[in-house]
């Protein structure tokens, strides 16, 4: 079995020396040093705000966890100047492959068309994901990140939360203006804040083997209802770097989780799912799961994100990717309350926003679960119609739910300005901005998502010029496609924005678009600016 | 209302007898199994979720008119 990748060293803070009434004070506390914190901590960071950062642990947790990595979460992290190494060290894929039985049902791309600087998906252990964020916390000076210091208490007061943490030499106090909670389906937090949230139990049990071999499966995802070799439930095989194999087979609901752990029962299984025994066991675990969120996001100034704000089951990689998702809604939120150019209110969007999307997050999975667990004879009956359809009829394949994959969602926003012009195309406000391959007028290759980097991951106009350009805002960044900007040769940034000449598009700090303009004028864009700021 | 629930065929007997006689020789499983595929397919084919939901809307009313039909029955019944 794998132990843990990465120790870390408890180190004393001379926070820990002062005395109780006069507890450090930090603007941001983040708690939870899993890819959630992290991100969040290093976005926050890059916005120059100090951080101090909170885990339990001193090591990176073992065991892959969370695979799959989405093309918006690899497009964050290039923001946060670690996605290439993600990428570098991940196994792309886009296609799936269903099978029903021994047979394929069908197959699907998940990004069939080109010019995108990132994949569909990434497959990378979370350790590894984990790893790589930390180093690249260590070259930020505005993040502390702080081993082995549990939070143990939490009391909100008027001006700031006060925070007792736990540490190898005792305990002692921080005060913090806000605190992130990113720690975890278990969260600590959410108790302490006295918000323990109900949802649906599904009761199948699923067993996750990572194996190590050498094989020749194609890097996709295999999908399987009722294969040979797993007869009546649903099996997933999917590639991680290290020629490790992911291998994920739904139990019954009442097999017994400590015999069904036991490698050697769980290896006759794999050895007829994979036709040989010339495999070796990386980790193994047993897991049922829940399909919940947190009624509200945030609780007076502490704020959750990640698996402690919403749970999903794991089909269809919401989790992780939506956590991400969640740390790219709040920290240039966090940042310009903080700043005091937008005020508290606009926080008040992240939960909107993000909340909204779990809702989605959940809805998507559970159906799938559903649909490989059907809850009834008659649900049963159905699905075995779906599958036998899918073997003749195109919509009978676009029924057979093996797993929604994720995408991120469109918000219904009060930070949008609603189209007011027609568009045909293009992300409508609320949308995240779709990548394209453009260059540069020396004919240099880049991408969309570069020059949103490179215009400084702040609010940005991005647009098509058309003669003279009008005088973006102060603090707004510029992207210009065509005359003197960059060059769009194959068209592909105008289709994809249904662009004309002199079409603008307003985009967050997030990479989602605030407002469009058919023709923009000053005042248009500096109330939509006011309304995406929450200075209106 | 989307869904039409005026008369669509020109031979509706027509219609009926070419579903009962798709049933014929069927166990009620195979026939529960034959309907489920039924419904998928024709619900594909309209392509209209509203219509569908209208469609569900009105199928469930039946069950509902059953059930209290039986309830009143009941209570006569136990009048009686």
């Amino acid at each position: 079995m794998a132990q843990s990748k990465t120790q870390f060293g408890y180190r004393h803070h001379p926070d820990q020396d002062r005395a109780g009434g006069n507890a450090a004070e930090h603007p941001v506390v983040v708690v939870g040093a899993g890819p959630v914190g992290l991100s969040l901590a290093i976005d926050l960071a890059q916005r120059g705000q100090p951080i101090v950062l909170l885990d339990d642990a001193d090591r990176i947790g073992e065991g892959s966890r969370a695979i799959c990595f989405s093309k918006r979460s690899l497009e964050y992290w290039d923001r946060l100047g670690i996605g290439q190494r993600m990428v570098d060290k991940g196994v792309v894929w886009s296609t799936g492959r269903i099978f029903h039985g021994a047979s394929q049902l069908y197959q699907f791309d998940l990004l069939p068309e080109p010019g995108h600087k990132r994949p569909a998906f990434i497959n990378l252990q979370q350790f590894h994901a984990e790893a790589y964020l930390v180093d690249r916390v260590r070259e930020l000076s505005a993040i502390d990140l702080r081993w082995r210091n549990k939070v143990t208490g939490l009391e909100q007061r008027n001006d700031h939360v006060l925070l007792t943490i736990e540490t190898p030499d005792g305990p002692y106090l921080l005060r913090a203006h806000h605190v992130i909670a990113c720690d975890g389906a278990r969260s600590s937090l959410r108790q302490m804040v006295g918000a323990e949230f109900a949802g649906q139990v599904f009761e199948d049990q699923f067993l996750i083997a990572d194996v190590r071999m050498t094989a020749e499966f194609p890097t996709e995802r295999w999908f399987w209802f009722d294969p040979p070799f797993h007869a009546g439930r649903s099996a997933l095989l999917h590639k991680q770097p290290d020629d490790i194999w992911r291998i994920d087979l739904q139990l019954h609901p009442d097999a017994d989780p400590v015999v069904e752990k036991r490698p050697e029962n769980v290896r006759p299984r794999l050895a007829r799912m994979l036709g040989h025994e010339k495999f070796e066991f990386e980790w193994i675990s047993l897991y049922k799961f829940q399909c919940r969120r947190m009624e509200k996001f945030i609780h007076g100034r502490v704020i959750f994100a990640g698996d402690a704000a919403h749970q999903v089951s794991p089909f269809g990689a919401r989790g992780a990717n939506s956590g991400l998702e969640d740390a790219e809604n709040l920290a240039w939120k966090l940042d310009r309350v903080l700043r005091g150019i937008s005020p508290e209110a606009l926080l008040a969007s992240y939960h909107l926003e993000r909340s909204a999307a779990a809702d989605e997050n959940i809805r998507e999975s559970t159906r799938s679960t559903d649909f490989m667990a059907p809850g009834s004879r008659q649900e049963a009956r159905l699905r075995k119609a779906v599958l036998s359809l899918a073997r003749e009829t195109e919509f009978g394949k676009r029924m057979v739910n093996g797993g929604r994959l994720s995408v991120p969602s469109i918000y219904c926003s009060p930070l949008s300005t609603m189209d007011t012009e027609a568009w045909r195309g293009g992300p409508r406000p609320g949308a995240s901005m779709p990548d394209a391959e453009v260059s540069t007028r020396s004919g240099i290759s880049g991408y969309l998502t570069e020059a949103f980097i490179k215009a400084g991951k702040r609010f940005t106009l991005l647009e098509f010029a058309n003669g003279a350009a009008i005088e973006a805002p102060d603090d707004v960044g510029v992207i210009r496609i065509g005359e003197d900007g960059l060059f769009d040769s194959a068209g592909l940034a105008a289709a994809r924005y249904d662009a004309e000449p002199g079409t603008a598009y307003l985009l967050r700090p997030d990479g989602y678009v605030a407002a469009r303009f058919r023709r923009p004028t000053r005042p248009a864009l500096d109330a939509a600016l006011a309304r995406a700021t929450g200075n209106i | 209302m989307a869904l039409s629930t005026s008369s669509n065929f020109a031979k509706p007997d027509d219609a009926f007898r070419a579903v009962v006689e798709a049933h014929r020789g069927l166990n009620d499983e195979q026939s529960a199994d034959l309907d489920a595929a039924l419904v998928l397919i024709l619900a594909n084919h309209i392509g209209d979720i509203e219509v569908l939901r209208e469609a569900i809307v009105l199928a469930k009313r039946r069950m509902l008119d059953d059930g209290q039909q039986q309830q009143q029955q009941q209570q006569q019944q136990q009048q009686q």
